[in-house]
């Protein structure tokens, strides 16, 4: 009979046993939120994050050769943004008519956004490179990357300030939204993209097809805008 | 599904070489979702090809999201000092931003649908 630990650095080696890892702890996340009545606080991202953190530690598994199985999900982020078009689609007719509220949606969110996170923190005591690093938090990741280092922030900082923002607009926009009394799946959607980019688009669609495909739509124009504006704001902070 | 996944793939592509030579700040798979979206509204045929792969796809985009999630929890520490503040403003400035925008399209909406 084989050794445990003869099996055990044998699956180290290779990216099967970290793929079957991410895909049976997200299953475990996506499980607890159906049977939780899907609260938006039992998150999938955060309980499977958390799950594999905690596997990773306790087997003193390094998170280069967890990303060597985990890449296989990791990549297939490009297709799915691509295919985000399906439902910009299916809603062209919806996402026509509200254009004047969408673009005041996104002004009024990606400017509150970038303003509000650098006003706190610095009111907060927090200065240099990690202010900078927070102002491009809501876009998503590639773009958030390459403002950052255009203005002189961290892009591996800024990679951490944008996942930690994605959650948080999943977990808490729909306590916010009931008690604002917002049930518009097209205003929920949309605030969602602007405020926490492709996390946040994965939790609309989990109301509905409407709500994710307006904050698809928000994901890719904050994109813009956060390029746009966040390095003319960040001069009013440094 | 794997002719949808090649096209999908294929329009990632196509984005990933065009910002690249136009040196644009835009990642390459936000300009194939622009992309392919204009290539529904010419060729609506399309749409039925890729619409059932997407939905897939789509209804586990939350998934794609663990891998960068888990690499983000070894890099807390890189906050150092900063990082109570630094959580409580990314906290204090989403909820806003989630307000002020989801408020603003109401309010928008509804003054001009009248």
């Amino acid at each position: 009979m084989t050794d445990f630990a003869d099996i055990w650095s044998y699956l180290a080696q290779g990216p099967l046993l970290w793929l079957t890892a991410t895909l049976i702890a997200y299953l475990v996340g996506a499980w607890l939120q159906k049977v939780s009545g899907t609260k938006p606080w039992v998150n999938p991202v955060l309980i499977a994050v958390a799950l594999l953190a905690g596997v990773l530690t306790v087997s003193g598994t390094a998170y280069e050769t967890y990303f060597e199985g985990a890449q296989f999900v990791h990549f297939m982020l490009g297709p799915a943004t691509v295919a985000l078009a399906i439902p910009l689609y299916d809603n062209r007719a919806l996402i026509r008519a509200s254009a004047l509220p969408m673009l005041a949606a996104l002004v009024a969110g990606s400017l509150t956004a970038i303003l509000s996170a650098l006003a706190i923190a610095r009111a907060l005591g927090v200065s240099g490179d990690v202010l900078i690093s927070l102002a491009p938090k809501s876009a998503t990741a590639p773009v958030a990357l390459g403002v950052a280092e255009a203005i002189g922030g961290s892009p591996t900082l800024t990679a951490v300030l944008v996942i930690l923002t994605g959650i948080t607009g999943a977990v808490i926009a729909a306590p916010i939204l009931n008690l604002l009394r917002i049930r518009d799946d097209r205003a929920r959607g949309f605030a969602l993209g602007t405020a926490s980019h492709g996390i946040g688009t994965a939790r609309a669609f989990q109301e509905s097809q409407t709500s994710g495909a307006f904050s698809g739509v928000a994901m890719g124009l904050n994109a813009i805008l956060t390029a746009l504006i966040a390095p003319v704001i960040i001069r009013l902070f440094t | 599904m794997i002719r949808a996944i090649a096209i999908l793939l294929g329009f990632q592509l196509a984005g990933e070489v065009t910002a690249r030579a136009l040196g644009l700040s835009l990642p390459g798979p936000v300009l194939g979702f622009a992309a392919l979206f204009v290539a529904f509204l010419v060729w609506p045929p399309l749409h039925a090809m890729l619409a059932e792969t997407a939905r897939g796809l789509l209804a586990h985009l939350s998934l794609l999201f663990v891998p960068a999630g888990v690499g983000v929890v070894g890099h807390i520490s890189s906050l150092g000092a900063q990082s109570a503040a630094v959580l409580a403003a990314i906290i204090a400035s989403t909820a806003l931003a989630i307000a002020v925008g989801a408020g603003t399209f109401v309010l928008v909406d509804r003054a001009t649908r009248r």
